[in-house]
């Protein structure tokens, strides 16, 4: 038989939360939805706060890999908005600031220093402070926030919001030394620091070495994407040419293309290699840049810049359709096709090994620490570019090795992960949540005018979610961390919970050999191998098990609600995640 | 009581039956009972019977009595016609409805209070008249509805909750049945689906009543330990003496059946119930054996299970009353009601 579901350890509960699951710091989206349901958005927001840092810069930018993991895209083809409900939360808050985490007046001794104050540095230092490490960060810029400032423009994410979060970490006491290049990392460890974080991401914009690229009148008219953002944000590119071609097609080309568009590229097109299902750019980014106007170009491959009495005239492409070449006229040219490491300032003989291949630093998945006893490595220096709530977990990661690293302990003996299971049982049809369905459509993000939008580069497109909006996008979502817990020795077999289930997901089946089986057996096949089945230990009358398909289970409680014997509850499922400043779990929710 | 309501949601894998519709289009609405009563467990056996017939819902009656049993017409296929009669009177009601329109599919649902206390005698006519229709009896050994008291169904030394033992003698609605000449009889467990839903199908398919008996517990007044009518009792003295499969006339039948074990029956509609032999010696189409299964079972104080006998020779009650083949309700007021001339001249043969 199938081994029964181990529900004592969090694995289990966790994946169907898949939210949660797919979130790199494993935000609890469930939990803080029904906050702001509550109105209780500073809770919501500290809630956040706690798992990913930065809910205020990501309810605006993150990649939402929780998006297209969750369950309620399985139901009606459109997932909970959750990103733009973190917003929410964030911009309804009130002060958090008494509620944040502080350092102590007593320091533990141990000097920590940070390279670059991005996401990654900015978690570490997050996580650091609050124990009494001294906690000195350099970076090369003059403000703090690392791509987030100075390459996500202000259209997508306001200053504002940025100083606010970054600055709640550095007013805990971090020592940021600003206009400071590590030069020379042999140096920086000679200062007798207890452990370096490299968290220096990934500055290099990957160039397109093709003919024409480094001739004289058309060098100066060729820009590296993030390059060119970040001149923008620094105020020394004001302008453009009407005709400007972006290439490449990620997320990167989506903020050149719309960021251009705001400086006078008024025929701004990206032009792609490949044809729209490879694009990299996430779905709403596109429709973002469609609305305002920006023509996309598949299936073109370049091929040379033309240049013509001495200026900068067209790209020739390949057409990889139909074989044949085709020249674009264009004034302008911004090439966003990625990014590479770049660590000159690393010395290759102080014991930090490199991959031969990538020369990249070898680094641990799980401790983020380089071969180099007490360096480590985080955010997109890591692995290469990732984006903003995967350089956070880093963070959090790389924190609890330091602070074991600064202990004597040893790094893989990491602190794992708990759970808390409470059942949500009020009385008769009476549940501590909302089991209700709510059939309402995914709602949508309302935009400024593009009249107003292209008046100045800083102005935000996305308007936030209405209170109306809030109330029923909350709703939407299915309280998977509502668990359906069972207990089998308390069922009869009835098979009142199975009649009832409006999805089909339970079936009482036998005792069958194997998995792949199992699932061609029950009330309805479970056909999505990614989601996993729940087998009960066999039953105490027939000796069959229940078995439970995770995949659509609307968390509707009728299960429970139905069984005579509460072999079925609904749980809340909490996960406990440690960190570096309380390894033994989350913290206790606050109450304002 | 309840207000809650099943989510309007449906797995997308969810099949369709041949007249396009979903298992989920033949629910009804949500059911008042004790949670995990056996007769939720009918329901839901039926729901499925019916989808799998692909029965057009408008072309159903559910008929009931009274007791949470008879409460359950209101569960399932809220399209269909439905008359909840007073207490023991849905075998003449139906009796009634059918005689007047013969196009119908008759589901009657009605307990064992229902059926072998104050409707005795309806049911035992309804039998005799063979009213094609199915007959469920939710058969609880208690009257659920007024809260436990034993029914004719409880067998000697059967328990109450509180631990009192019944002493008069259970009525068999199978036994009874068999001596009034039913030409299908059944009995199932709510616990079994697998068994019940293909003899609620073929009894959905026969050409008289079907009388289906099924061991639906009272998870609240009966189904503690004591009680001869408990899920656990009845899974421990369970015996299957016939297993029927059922194979409705759209499906081809494959090879023809060489196997000695197997015993096949067509329905008068061309559909098939095949037998896989269980019990040495029986023979579910001789009522002597039959009868004489079933009471040793008894004797052994064992649960005979399975489609226990069928004879698909029967003349059903418009056959016998050689009626019209047209069900009453679709002649013509001048057909129906010939006028004075026709009446005297049925009169004349009588003098
Ligand atoms: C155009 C663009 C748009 C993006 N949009 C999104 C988005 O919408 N959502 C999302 O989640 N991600 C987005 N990303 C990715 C995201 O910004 C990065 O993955 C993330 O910022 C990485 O964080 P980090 O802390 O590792 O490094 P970074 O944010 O790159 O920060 C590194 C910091 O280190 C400093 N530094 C580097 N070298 C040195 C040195 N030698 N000495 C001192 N300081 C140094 C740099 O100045 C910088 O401040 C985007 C990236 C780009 C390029
Ligand atoms: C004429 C009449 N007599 C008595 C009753 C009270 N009464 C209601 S339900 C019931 C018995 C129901 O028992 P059963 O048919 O076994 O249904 P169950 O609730 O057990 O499913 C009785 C006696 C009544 N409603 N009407
Ligand atoms: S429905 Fe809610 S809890 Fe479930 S995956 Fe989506 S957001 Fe998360
Ligand atoms: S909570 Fe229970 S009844 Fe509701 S969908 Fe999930 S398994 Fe089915
Ligand atoms: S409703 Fe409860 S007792 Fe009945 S089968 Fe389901 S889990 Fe078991
Ligand atoms: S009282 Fe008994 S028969 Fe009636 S609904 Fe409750 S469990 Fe079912
Ligand atoms: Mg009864």
């Amino acid at each position: 038989m199938p081994r029964a579901t181990d529900v004592a350890s969090p694995h289990h509960y966790h994946k169907v939360v898949d939210c949660q699951y797919a979130c790199p710091a494993h935000t609890n989206v469930p939990e803080y939805l029904r906050l702001i349901a509550q109105g209780r958005y500073t809770e919501s927001y500290l809630l956040n706060r706690e798992s990913n840092v930065f809910p205020g810069i990501l309810g605006r930018t993150c990649d939402r890999p929780c998006e297209p993991a969750c369950r309620r895209g399985r139901i009606d083809g459109k997932p909970v908005a959750i990103c733009r409900l973190k917003r929410v939360a964030a911009d309804l808050r009130n002060d958090v600031t008494p509620y944040l985490p502080k350092a102590p007046s007593i320091r533990n001794g141990k000097r920590v220093a940070l390279i670059g104050a991005g996401p990654a540095s900015l978690t570490v230092a997050n996580d650091l402070l609050p124990l009494g490490y001294d906690v000195v960060i350099y970076e090369k810029h003059a403000r703090a926030g690392g791509l987030m400032r100075f390459n996500i423009p202000a259209f997508r994410l306001p200053e504002r919001v940025l100083d606010e979060e970054t600055g709640y970490i550095i007013d805990m006491g971090a020592d940021v030394r600003y206009n400071t290049e590590v030069t020379s990392l042999g140096a920086l460890i000679d200062e007798g620091y207890d452990a370096v974080f490299i968290g220096s991401g990934a500055p290099k914009g990957k160039e397109l070495d093709i003919p024409g690229r480094w001739d004289d009148g058309a060098r100066e008219h060729i820009h590296i994407g993030i390059e060119w953002l970040g001149s923008v944000h620094f105020g020394h590119i004001e302008k453009i040419a009407p005709r400007v071609l972006i290439i490449g097609v990620g997320n990167t080309a989506m903020d050149c293309c719309r960021t251009s568009r705001r400086l006078g590229g008024t025929h701004t097109k990206v032009v792609a290699r490949r044809s729209r299902q490879f694009f990299k750019a996430s779905p709403w980014e596109l429709e973002d840049a469609g609305e305002e106007g920006i023509e996309i170009v598949e299936n073109h491959s370049p091929k040379r810049f033309v240049i013509e009495n001495g200026t900068l005239v067209g790209m020739e492409f390949e057409r990889t359709e139909t074989n044949d070449t085709v020249i674009i006229p264009c004034d302008d040219v911004i090439l966003a096709i990625g990014q590479d490491n770049a660590f000159p300032w690393i010395e290759r003989d102080i014991g930090i090994e490199f991959d031969a291949k990538w020369d990249m630093p070898i680094v641990d998945k799980a401790s983020f620490a380089s071969t180099k006893p007490g360096v480590f490595f985080g955010g997109d220096a890591a692995w290469g570019p990732q984006n903003i709530i995967w350089a956070v977990e880093h963070g959090h990661q790389a924190a609890i090795s330091i602070h074991q690293y600064a202990q004597g302990l040893p790094l893989d003996d990491r602190p794992t992960q708990g759970m808390n299971l409470t059942s949500t049982k009020m009385g008769m049809h009476s549940w501590a949540y909302s089991n209700d369905f709510n059939p309402s459509p995914r709602s949508t993000m309302l935009h400024a005018e593009l009249v107003e939008r292209f008046s100045a580069i800083g102005v935000e497109v996305e308007l936030g979610f209405t209170p109306e909006q809030t109330a029923t996008e909350v709703e939407r979502c299915l309280n998977c961390d509502v668990e359906t817990h069972f207990e089998a020795s308390l069922c009869i077999e009835c098979d009142a919970c199975v009649d009832v289930c409006p999805v089909s997901c339970l079936t009482i089946a036998p005792n069958v050999a194997d998995e792949v089986d199992l699932r061609m057996l029950l009330s309805a096949p479970a056909q999505n191998a990614t989601q996993d089945l729940y087998v009960s230990p066999s039953l105490p009358q027939t000796k069959r098990i229940m078995v439970k398909d995770e995949d659509i289970c609307l968390h509707c409680g009728l299960c429970a609600e139905r069984c005579p014997t509460a072999a079925w509850d609904m749980k809340k499922f909490s996960l406990v995640l440690p960190y570096a400043f309380n390894v033994d779990g989350t913290l206790e929710m606050v109450s304002v | 009581m309840t207000s809650i309501a099943k989510p309007p949601v449906r797995h997308p894998g969810l099949r369709k039956n041949a007249i396009g519709f979903t298992q989920r289009d033949y629910e009804g609405a949500m059911s008042t009972l004790c949670a995990g009563c056996g007769h939720d467990s009918v329901t839901a056996a039926l729901v499925q019977a019916c989808w799998e017939l692909d029965l057009p819902p408008h072309r159903a009656a559910k008929m009931s009595g009274i007791g949470c049993s008879s409460k359950t017409t209101a569960y399932f296929m809220k399209q269909s016609h439905g008359f909840n009669s007073v207490h023991g009177r849905m075998p003449s009601v139906t009796s009634g409805a059918n005689a007047a329109n013969r196009g119908l599919t008759y589901i009657g649902i009605s307990g064992d209070g229902d059926s072998l206390s104050i409707g005795l005698g309806q049911l035992c006519h309804a039998i005799r008249r063979n009213v094609r229709m199915l007959y469920v009896i939710d058969n609880n050994g208690v009257y659920g509805l007024t809260k436990g008291q034993f029914s004719a169904s409880a067998d000697i030394g059967s328990t109450s909750k509180k631990g009192e033992a019944n002493v008069q003698p259970p009525i068999d609605p199978v036994l009874l049945a068999l001596t009034l000449g039913v030409t299908f009889v059944a009995r199932s467990f709510s616990g079994d689906k697998a068994q019940l839903i293909p003899i609620l199908k073929a009894g959905l398919s026969h050409n008289g009543l079907a009388l289906v008996d099924i061991i639906s517990p009272c998870v609240t007044f009966n189904d503690h330990d004591g009680s001869t009518k408990s899920y656990k009792f009845t899974r421990e003295h369970d015996v299957e003496i016939s297993t029927a499969d059922f194979v409705p006339l759209r499906h081809e039948i494959r090879a023809p059946e060489t196997d000695s074990a197997v015993n096949v029956v067509t329905m008068h509609d061309g559909s098939v119930v095949r037998f896989r032999k269980t019990h040495e010696g029986y023979n579910p189409t001789d009522r002597e054996s039959a009868y004489a299964h079933v009471r040793a079972c008894q004797q052994r104080h064992e649960v005979a299970t399975g489609l226990l006998f069928i004879d698909e020779s029967g003349s059903d009650m418009h056959a016998v009353s050689r009626t019209v083949p047209t069900p009453l309700v679709d002649l013509t007021h001048h057909e129906l009601c010939p006028g004075n001339a026709a009446l005297q001249s049925l009169m004349e043969k009588y003098r």
